[in-house]
């Protein structure tokens, strides 16, 4: 048994590490540049709305409409349809590179959705009295919104982080590499029923890590119950 | 001083134009703590939204310290806020900053240096008998202690002005009369000029000296709250006095 082990980590073992390492470092990066995207998009939408800071109805409408198309689109289909710009834009279509930009146009209307939902959860009146002592728009915005909604936000990270992880794996087929690939080609082209079993352990291991991180980070930064640190 | 003239307020939403406040004036003395009392839906919110801006008015004027404000810009207005303050019924606090932080918050917002903030925030917390929780988060404290917190943060910027919307609705009777005793030693021992609005005639009675009745949009009755109390002139006056006819 134990040299059965041995002999497996032998052949396959520098192969799952590498596809860990480039699948964490998709998804870190892709959730990365998505919230650089995602935050402000979720923040025009927030105080473009009715009724909310600075009304811009048009605006307003042409962002929705942006993130509502994008966010209709399978994954699997931009990742592809994008080629061409990806090869433009990063200069190649594959590996790592290739991958992470598709993965942050797919994920960065998803986070601007999160946001703005995030952001509507603070109550109008907190506004309102940040309003009362003189503060500005950008003000609010920094102060209020973003600072006043931070734990829901982290909350989003989360799951932002847990569905590019999964994108990240179809991105796999179309050669980015990462654990996504190593099931695809192992398990299934060459029936190595062993290595995808592996790697979809590794994947939940993951997952369940992420979990676990993200959910002390939110529990941490939640300071709206009475049992709060 | 306020001097609120001939003010109205319409909203417009689809279902059509609603006039909130008409022809409304007030007017409220350096020093007093003046009361806005009427029924619910009265325009009483509005009106004292009109004071600092946070409404603008559809016609008439409100004039501060003897300058027209209704006219401001948005910085000018935010100028004139910082010397205005401001607390409320659901108390407004800011759930992920610690109570210290709650009260810097408005000097954070004029760029005070921090050294400066934060001794003003610990005065201003010892004010309201609450320097033991400067590190507690609004939640775990009281509703009474919330509101606590709420006045010392309305006082950060040292304001000659501040308007209760409904402070004591949301509190039990025993933190009601501990924070209208805190309101009634801040306009004495401060001179800060106190606009309290509420629906409780009690409220108005234990620390009002002048009262207007608002109904309907409209001051239907104003005066000493003495004379107010002893003379009502108005069936509505009469009935938030609880004065009412069983008979009919």
């Amino acid at each position: 048994m134990t040299s059965a082990i041995g002999a497996f980590w032998a052949q396959y073992g520098s192969l799952l590490v590498t596809g860990t390492v480039a699948t964490l470092e998709m998804t870190i990066i892709s959730t990365l540049f998505s919230y650089v995207i995602g935050i402000p998009l979720g923040v025009l939408v927030t105080v473009t709305a009715h009724g909310s800071l600075t009304p811009h109805p048009i605006l307003n409408a042409v962002v929705v409409w942006f993130v509502n198309i994008v966010r209709s689109i399978p994954f699997i289909i931009l990742l592809v349809a994008l080629m061409p710009v990806t090869r433009v834009v990063m200069g190649t279509a594959s590996g790592v590179a290739g991958a992470t930009f598709p993965l942050v146009i797919a994920a960065a209307p998803f986070v601007a959705r999160m946001v703005e939902q995030s952001l509507q959860e603070v109550r109008p009146g907190v506004v309102e009295a940040a309003q009362a002592f003189g503060a500005s728009n950008a003000q609010i915005v920094w102060k209020v919104l973003l600072h006043e909604a931070l734990p829901s936000i982290v909350r989003g990270v989360l799951i932002t982080f847990i569905t590019l992880f999964g994108y990240v794996a179809m991105a796999g087929a179309v050669g980015a590499g990462g654990l996504g690939d190593i099931a695809l080609r192992y398990g299934y082209y060459r029936y190595q029923d062993t290595v995808m079993v592996v790697t979809l352990v590794i994947l939940v291991v993951l997952v369940q890590i992420a979990q676990s991180i993200g959910d002390a980070i939110a529990k941490r930064v939640d300071k709206r119950s009475s049992l709060a640190q | 001083m306020i001097e609120v003239k001939s003010l109205s307020k319409t909203f417009t939403t689809k279902s059509g134009t609603h006039e909130v406040l008409s022809g409304i004036d007030l007017h409220v003395a350096d020093g007093q703590i003046y009361g806005i009392i009427g029924p619910s839906g009265a325009g009483k919110s509005t009106l004292v939204r009109c004071i600092n801006l946070l409404e603008r008015p559809t016609s008439g004027s409100v004039v501060i310290d003897g300058v027209d404000v209704t006219g401001f810009s948005d910085k000018q207005v935010r100028e004139l806020r910082s010397g205005i303050g401001m607390i409320f019924q659901d108390f407004n606090l800011f759930a992920q900053r610690t109570v210290l932080e709650n009260v810097m918050f408005p000097l954070e917002i004029a760029h005070d240096p921090r050294v400066a903030r934060e001794q003003r925030a610990h005065a201003l917390l010892d004010l309201v008998g609450l320097a033991d929780k400067a590190g507690s988060y609004p939640a775990q404290l009281s509703g009474g202690q919330q509101q606590r917190v709420a006045i010392a943060r309305a006082l950060a910027n040292k304001p000659s002005i501040l308007l209760c919307d409904e402070a004591t609705s949301a509190l039990d009777t025993i933190s009601t009369l501990s924070t209208l005793k805190l309101l009634k030693r801040i306009n004495r021992e401060l001179g800060v000029t106190l606009v309290v609005i509420t629906h409780s005639m009690s409220v108005i009675e234990a620390i009002c000296e002048n009262v207007s009745v608002v109904a309907d949009g409209h001051v239907i009755e104003h005066g000493t709250v003495r004379d107010i109390f002893a003379h009502p002139q108005n069936e509505i006056t009469r009935q938030l006095l609880g004065k009412v006819s069983w008979d009919d």
